[in-house]
């Protein structure tokens, strides 16, 4: 299938020392979802805004649809839906109103357009909360309206910036469910950040993005694949040291949360010499297949951690907290 | 194309929201009756009436202009935060002009602020001052007038600042600088040179000297009206012109 995204060298930087976006390329093909897995500060948002055109690349190119971003921003613009990162709902108005007034902006109105909010409102399941004013919404509710509100005008690439930071595990599945459906149901390409590692699983292709560069691409399945076989979950009493004494025999683990980790195309014939290397300093051992955070860690050396992007986003709320009392 | 609806969804959901906040609504009220009946009900007691008008009387036109002013700028600074936040980040990635965003932002301050300024105006009687019918509807489309200019003149100020921490320096070294120098207060002609020279150059003096001119439909006293009608008219419209205009042009700097 065709490519409806092409990236080829795009850079952004915002000063000298910072780089947010180095140099990526890559290709979201049509009517699949992209994934674009990194941690806090990767260049994820700085990545989609310049997709979005609401920022100039420092240079390379993004052509979105057949558009180029920079030249015809406004093409680009007709083509796409996003839910942006923070949520830009209008928390006085309805979920209705929000719709509605979204259908007016890209230029549908009357009974088409209140066709299109309650076909909206029904695929994310709040068509009968549509009169309600959203500030009476959960964040699970609002992240749901959001995407509702990207499809409404029909998009054909539809961006979501970590649609499910922040929501309890049951709304993540809801809008999970309701974002896996898009491609086949509508003809929708999603190209979507996250940091939580199950959900890049899903997503048909990912790009492994890491201080601004993509440091691997491919389906998940075959990231897993290149990790070279499955790992080996270590418990030692002093986990440097035996790290150490596996060097020596010529082992290689890296250090992770609670342990050591190696990876092993046959465990089976790499455990004996493990065991007789650290004899009985070993406190607990096991196998797994590969995870994507495995994947991550072997790349860069460190985890993913989710839970940092929090602050920020508590900041963001203060503030418009103290808007609002304003 | 899709421009006429984004703007009259910016009208529209500015006007909806001034409905619903309550407090808003009452503390942008509030704001110019205090001014009215207790600084110009203190003040009447040092100033003495001449030609026929109470301080009262004469600082109503200020008042409404103070109306205009804070409320438009109000509406027009919100902007900053609107792009960073909100709702216009919505816009911004939607295929519309960002004139049409521009257009859409001074409509709407222009709206609110008609809206509070045509509240005050049905307070006139309570201080003696009777506006018949033809006056009033001259009154009311000044006050439109001038709206539109504030608003303008906000969304070219917000096109400078990225922050919201900026909008008290707008609130101190602007709107209070713009307000005491607009002949709300006193008369023009009565200033010091340096202040006079400053007053002449405040857009807002003609709005409020326009306001003047139709609330008292005065022979020119001391406390009257410093220019003629159609000289404060043609400063506002111009300066609408021009203001709407750099707005525009300001905010497509930056795409
Ligand atoms: N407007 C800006 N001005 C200056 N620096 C910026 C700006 N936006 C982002 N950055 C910087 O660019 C880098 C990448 O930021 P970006 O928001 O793209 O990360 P991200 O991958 O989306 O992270 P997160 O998971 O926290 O959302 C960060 O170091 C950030 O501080
Ligand atoms: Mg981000």
């Amino acid at each position: 299938m065709a490519a409806i995204i092409k990236v080829e060298g795009l850079t952004k930087k915002f000063s000298d020392r910072l780089v947010a976006v180095d140099n990526i390329s890559f290709d979201v093909e049509q009517e699949s979802i992209f994934g674009f897995l990194g941690p806090n500060g990767a260049g994820k948002t700085t990545t989609i805004n310049i997709l979005c055109t609401l920022m100039a690349p420092t240079s390379g190119r993004a052509v979105v649809d057949g558009h180029d971003c920079q030249k015809a921003p406004r093409m680009v613009r007709k083509s796409i839906g996003i839910v942006f990162q923070d949520t830009t709902l209008d928390k006085d108005l309805t979920a209705y109103e929000n719709l509605a007034f979204h259908g007016y902006i890209y230029g549908i109105r009357g009974s088409e357009a209140r066709n299109r909010a309650d076909e909206a409102l029904r695929f994310v399941g709040l068509h009968d909360r549509k009169n309600d004013l959203v500030k009476r919404f959960s964040g699970g509710m609002k992240r749901r309206l959001e995407v509702a509100r990207g499809l409404m005008h029909r998009p054909k690439v539809l961006f979501l910036d970590e649609p499910t930071l922040g929501l309890d595990p049951q709304s993540r599945a809801n809008l999970w469910e309701a974002i896996t459906r898009l491609p086949k149901e509508h003809g929708v390409t999603v190209f979507m950040t996250t940091h939580y590692l199950e959900e890049a699983e899903v997503c048909d292709r990912l790009a492994v993005i890491d201080h601004g560069r993509i440091i691997a691409g491919g389906a998940p399945a075959e990231l897993k694949a290149a990790i070279g076989g499955d790992v080996i979950c270590l418990k030692t009493a002093d986990n440097a040291k035996a790290a150490a004494e596996l060097k020596q025999a010529g082992i290689d683990a890296r250090a992770t949360e609670d342990g050591l980790q190696i990876t092993a195309a046959k465990p089976e014939s790499v455990m004996p010499a493990i065991i007789k290397t650290l004899a009985d300093k070993v406190l607990s051992i096991r196998v797994e297949t590969p995870t994507l955070n495995d994947v991550f860690l072997k790349l860069t050396g460190r985890e993913i951690r989710p839970e940092e992007a929090k602050n920020a986003d508590s900041i963001k709320e203060e503030v418009r907290a103290w808007r609002r009392k304003r | 194309m899709n421009d006429l609806g984004a703007i009259y969804v910016i009208v529209l959901r500015e006007l909806k929201k001034f409905v619903r906040e309550k407090s808003r609504l009452v503390s942008s009220i509030a704001r110019p009756l205090i001014w009215l009946f207790m600084v110009g009900g203190g003040l009447s007691r040092l100033v003495t009436a001449r030609s026929g008008i109470a301080y009262t009387q004469f600082i109503f036109p200020g008042i409404l202009g103070m109306t205009i002013l804070f409320s438009a700028m109000f509406s027009s600074i919100s902007i900053i935060w609107d792009k960073e936040f909100g709702f216009l980040k919505e816009i911004l990635v939607a295929p519309v002009r960002r004139s049409s965003i521009i257009i859409g932002k001074a409509l709407s301050g222009t709206a609110v602020s008609s809206i509070q300024a045509a509240i005050i105006l049905l307070v006139a009687p309570a201080i003696g001052l009777h506006i018949g019918p033809a006056r009033f509807a001259l009154t009311l489309a000044i006050c439109m007038m001038v709206s539109f200019s504030i608003s303008s003149f906000g969304l070219l100020l917000a096109s400078f600042y990225e922050s919201y921490e900026s909008f008290s320096v707008i609130m101190n070294f602007i709107i209070m600088p713009m307000f005491f120098l607009s002949g709300a207060m006193y008369p023009v002609r009565m200033l010091p040179p340096a202040l006079k020279a400053a007053s002449v150059l405040n857009p807002l003096t003609y709005g409020v000297d326009a306001l003047k001119n139709s609330v008292f439909a005065l022979q020119a006293g001391p406390m009257g009206p410093d220019f003629p009608l159609g000289t404060d008219i043609a400063v506002i419209i111009s300066c609408s012109a021009v203001l709407v205009f750099a707005a525009t042009a300001a905010s497509g700097r930056k795409g």
